[in-house]
């Protein structure tokens, strides 16, 4: 049975430093389990996040060699196990301990949201057709591994300005809902900060659920900003057709 | 930031991710550096009955002291650099923001305004760079239809050939736009209410997925193409002629 050397990151709010491990090696092993292993034979304390293990609540994010992941779906054979391999918190949100972090500032972003808003008079019969695309957006596990490798939130630090990722293709859902009647397009441009995404795909790159965030939510709200604030033709077309 | 760890260096990635920026750098800039000297060259563009797509449509303008290609140039360039792909293309292989996920990008933390200013903020007029190649798209298929008739009548060499692969690159690469995916049926939220722009929208969409590729395969094609038509003018090869 192989080996496989863990370099895991242990501190607090107040500092840490990497800690290695040796873990065996087991069929479809995945890094959760090594995780797993290093509690229950090395270290109990260790602190990680997860809940299902099965990539489906989004919980147990990490960063492993560098990539935000979620740990339960990192088998380690997809690893090169001849370095060590790293696991550290998601770099984007304050740590609290060791691979936890506190991303609390995601809920209150996603409150700023205006929710779902229909007519008096609505008629509740939607066709399959109208809804489809915003069901791609409602796979999303809410794991953050986008809001953590988003460069915007990552590096720059514009959680004041940037919703980020996951907030877009939450503001895409109901945009493009059949019968939501709220525009969201002063709120995009303004507080959301769309413009701030440079389209480098990352979040999509990232994603669990293969949710394909820039092409089937960002790029297509970018052009309904487009439509509103950037193009003299569909505002003059609009007032003719009196919208 | 967050953690005050090793995650501060540039990246914590052991894999090979600044292969792919950095053959994009070098094709790109390979790319601009031969369609800048052929644009100003203002020669050897014309083989009857091939005309090169850097010269199309044959514009002779006596009050133009330049090389024609200056004035039909800004459409399709204007076309590719506020084209979605290729902005994430060169943000991350020219202006490293980042060049790979979860690496540092070139700025500084917070030294960021992604496209809400100037000059970036000028990506939002895509669309009127899709209709402005739209046109010269049209004059390439002029061209190409053209290149079937030799002073003997109807032929066809390898130039025409050439031409016709380089026109139906071109041709799928502006029609899996994404500014095009939106106006063509992406901005509406009721699709049921309009099926043929909803059949449409799918096509598009199904053509968007493989933009990327659209995208690099047009830019060697018409690089291919205006290169064959300088060999034939320089005498460096003969045009084979298939019927
Ligand atoms: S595509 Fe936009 S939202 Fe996604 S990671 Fe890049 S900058 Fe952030
Ligand atoms: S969009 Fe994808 S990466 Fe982002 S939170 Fe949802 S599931 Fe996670
Ligand atoms: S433990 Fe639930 S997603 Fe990994
Ligand atoms: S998005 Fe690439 S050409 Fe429009």
């Amino acid at each position: 049975m192989s080996v496989a050397k863990l370099r895991i990151y242990r501190g607090d709010a107040e500092g840490g430093q990497e800690v290695e491990y040796e873990v065996p090696v087991d069929e479809g092993m995945v890094v959760l389990d090594a995780i797993h292993f290093v509690q229950a034979n090395y270290d109990g304390d260790l602190a990680v996040r997860w809940n299902c293990k099965a990539a489906k609540c989004g919980s147990c994010s990490a960063e492993i060699n560098g990539m935000p992941k979620l740990t339960c779906k990192t088998r380690l054979d997809s690893l090169p196990l001849d370095k060590p391999v790293t696991v550290y918190p998601l770099k984007t949100f304050p740590i609290m301990k060791d691979l936890v972090t506190d991303v609390s500032w995601n809920y209150e972003v996603r409150k700023k949201i205006p929710p779902f808003k229909y007519a008096e008079d609505t008629d509740w019969k939607m066709q399959q057709v109208d809804v489809e695309r915003s069901q791609e957006f409602r796979k999303c596990i809410e794991c953050f591994l986008c809001q953590d490798v988003c460069h915007v939130l990552r590096n720059h630090n514009k959680k004041n300005e940037f919703f980020g990722p996951r907030m877009m293709i939450k503001i895409a859902e109901l945009e493009m809902h059949p019968l939501d009647i709220e525009d969201r397009k002063e709120m995009l441009r303004e507080a959301a900060g769309v413009g701030y995404c440079n389209i480098t795909k990352c979040c999509t790159d990232v994603c669990p659920e293969e949710i394909h965030i820039t092409d089937n939510a960002i790029i297509p709200l970018k052009e309904r900003v487009a439509d509103t604030y950037f193009d003299p033709l569909q505002w003059i077309l609009n007032k003719v057709k009196g919208n | 930031m967050a953690n005050g760890s090793a995650q501060n260096s540039i990246t914590l990635r052991n894999d090979t991710w600044w292969v792919l920026p950095l053959i994009t750098a070098i094709v790109l800039a390979t790319f601009g550096a031969y369609s800048t000297w052929r644009a100003f060259s203002n020669v050897d563009f014309l083989v009857q009955p091939y005309l090169s797509p850097f010269y199309s449509p044959y514009i002779l303008a006596s009050w133009w002291p330049f090389s024609p290609a200056l004035l039909i140039l800004w459409a399709p360039l204007g076309f590719r650099a506020t084209c979605y792909y290729y902005r994430k293309a060169y943000y991350r292989s020219f202006f490293l923001a980042p060049a790979a996920c979860a690496v540092q990008p070139m700025a500084k933390e917070g030294n960021y305004d992604g496209e809400t200013k100037f000059p970036f903020i000028i990506q939002n007029i895509h669309r009127y760079f899709f209709y402005a190649a739209g046109v010269v798209l049209f004059f390439l298929w002029v061209d190409a239809f053209h290149a079937l008739w030799f002073e003997d009548g109807f032929g066809i060499g390898v130039g025409t050939i050439v031409l016709f692969v380089n026109v139906f690159l071109l041709s799928m690469y502006s029609m899996s736009c994404h500014s095009f995916r939106h106006l063509i049926g992406g901005r509406l939220d009721v699709f049921s209410k309009c099926p043929t722009r909803f059949r449409l929208w799918e096509k598009v969409s199904g053509w968007n997925e493989n933009h990327a590729l659209w995208a690099w395969l047009s830019l060697f094609s018409v690089a291919l193409a205006d290169l064959y038509i300088f060999l034939l003018a320089k005498g460096v090869i003969t045009d084979l002629r298939i019927i």
